[in-house]
């Protein structure tokens, strides 16, 4: 789905990505896990063609994302601030993110789900930060893109959101979908993620299940494992 | 790129900073026939305010939308689109909002006092079109500064610097070294001089159009014999068009190889 081959990316004289190697294969809910400034979102942009990378190789789907923007099609991203156009009502964003990708309804299904219908006339500059988030989740579910990446999208998201948010993760996953996350939620990345990625230090440091990650630093629990691995590396 | 444009005009078109440049020029338009009394003045004070005031609108209008609309463009980068086809949309977006701006605001009034039956439509004209010209250099050099720096405040710092050197600072060195220099002939070195900032050459091709060019002495009869002709003219279309499709150039170079 994804790989990632000898990716460097250095920011000045900040070095965030050095040597990262990475396969994402086909299905399933992979989070992308690390400290802060470890390069978790300078990944998914470098995916994502936002980033321009120092050096190495990404394809996704098999396509080199250097050479044709195309390959966007196939994902759907959901960017960690949603800060969006504060002159546009919420309606006319989604009938403007439809026109520049392409037709669907699923958007009303989503709005529905979401309970956005009594915002859609208001412009995005007034609303809510939790209610600019859901618009945000709604833009990036409404294409049924085969790889989805999610940057942070517990933000600002009240209770019954969040549950509508996990299920919607688990249907899309059921679909056979690939979905990347990144969360500094503990609880939901063990609740919803099949496999982790830790990043350290511009490098992947651990990939694999939650169990093995468990037996490997001998914790019992899922927290205290990410804490081993941060307290024996900055000791 | 059509799509991007479509989206950043209309949304320029409904900020209320397009309405009060729409209206200055509607009511600078308006004040100024019925203070002249006549079309040829008003062209000249017209020509005046257009050759300090666009380019710094245009400076502040492209600078101020890049920065303010950095989350959109990120929103846009994640879609399947080029890059390019985003920043020149977004700088074509601007820059003809701008344009409109202008040419209706002062249209309209001029059109309303009779334009079309005076003999002032070709100045008239040409002060529109090197308005135009003026609107999309500055826009387009407001997004090469915009691009080049991620502080917003050192952004609307170069690019009013800018704006100063090219609206005022280079005339006084020019005329400094004008004055320097007397002795020696000076014609040729002028001609260069003018045609390297497009503000003063936008100024002296008004002026020229004209006929005011006896104020400007023997100078004025050298600029004369060269942007009186159709030569001159076309060359100095020819360095209009330059001075907008470098900076453009660099719009598309630089977002290539941007991190966002």
């Amino acid at each position: 789905m994804v790989t990632i081959e000898n990716l460097h990316k250095k920011f000045g004289k900040h070095q965030v990505l050095s040597g990262l190697n990475l396969t994402i294969t086909e299905g399933g809910i992979f989070a992308v896990l690390g400290p802060n400034g470890s390069g978790k979102t300078t990944l998914i942009k470098s995916i994502l063609g936002m980033v321009i990378p120092n050096k190495g190789n990404i394809s996704v789907l098999g396509e080199d994302v250097k050479k044709n923007p195309d390959y966007r099609h196939k994902i759907d991203y959901l960017p960690q601030i949603a800060n969006f156009p504060s002159n546009l009502k919420v309606k006319e964003l989604i009938k403007m993110i439809k026109d520049l990708r392409k037709y669907t309804n699923e958007d009303e299904r989503l709005i529905k789900l979401f309970k956005l219908e009594p915002f859609l006339d208001k412009k995005l500059g007034n609303l809510s930060g939790g209610t600019k988030q859901k618009v945000n989740l709604v833009l990036t579910f409404m294409f049924d893109s085969p790889l989805i990446i999610l940057d942070e999208p517990t933000t600002g998201l009240d209770p019954i959101s969040l549950i509508r948010l996990k299920d919607l993760i688990q249907t899309e996953k059921a679909k056979g979908k690939t979905i990347l996350i990144t969360s500094h939620i503990m609880g939901f990345v063990e609740e919803v993620s099949d496999e982790i990625v830790f990043l350290l230090e511009g490098k992947i440091y651990f990939k694999g299940t939650i169990s093995k990650l468990k037996t490997q630093t001998n914790q019992p629990d899922f927290e205290h494992a990410i804490a081993s691995i941060l307290t024996d590396n900055h000791a | 790129m059509l799509k991007i444009l479509k989206y950043s005009f209309f949304d320029l078109m409904r900020s209320r900073w397009s309405y009060v440049y729409f209206a200055f020029y509607l009511l600078l338009g308006i004040v100024l026939l019925f203070l002249n009394n006549d079309l040829s003045k008003a062209v000249i004070t017209l020509m005046n305010v257009i050759i300090v005031l666009v380019p710094l609108i245009g400076t502040i209008f492209g600078v101020m939308y890049y920065y303010n609309s950095k989350e959109f463009t990120e929103l846009l980068l994640a879609q399947p689109l080029k890059r390019s086809s985003i920043f020149l949309g977004q700088y074509l977006g601007v820059a003809l909002s701008l344009s409109m701006s202008l040419i209706l605001g002062l249209g309209i009034p001029f059109v309303f006092y009779g334009l079309f039956k005076s003999n002032a439509i070709w100045d008239f004209s040409l002060l529109l079109i090197t308005g135009t010209f003026l609107t999309l250099i500055f826009t387009a050099l407001a997004f090469n500064i915009a691009l080049s720096n991620e502080n917003k405040i050192k952004g609307f710092g170069y690019a009013i610097l800018l704006w100063l050197l090219l609206a005022i600072i280079y005339d006084g060195a020019f005329l400094m070294t004008l004055i320097m220099f007397e002795d020696y002939p000076l014609d040729k070195l002028s001609l260069v001089g003018t045609m390297l900032n497009p503000i003063d050459l936008s100024r002296t091709l008004i002026l020229l159009k004209l006929d005011i060019s006896a104020l400007l002495g023997y100078t004025g009869a050298v600029f004369k014999e060269f942007f009186g002709t159709n030569f001159g003219l076309i060359i100095s279309f020819i360095m209009l068009t330059v001075w907008v499709i470098l900076p453009v150039l660099r719009i598309v170079f630089k977002s290539k190889k941007k991190d966002f």
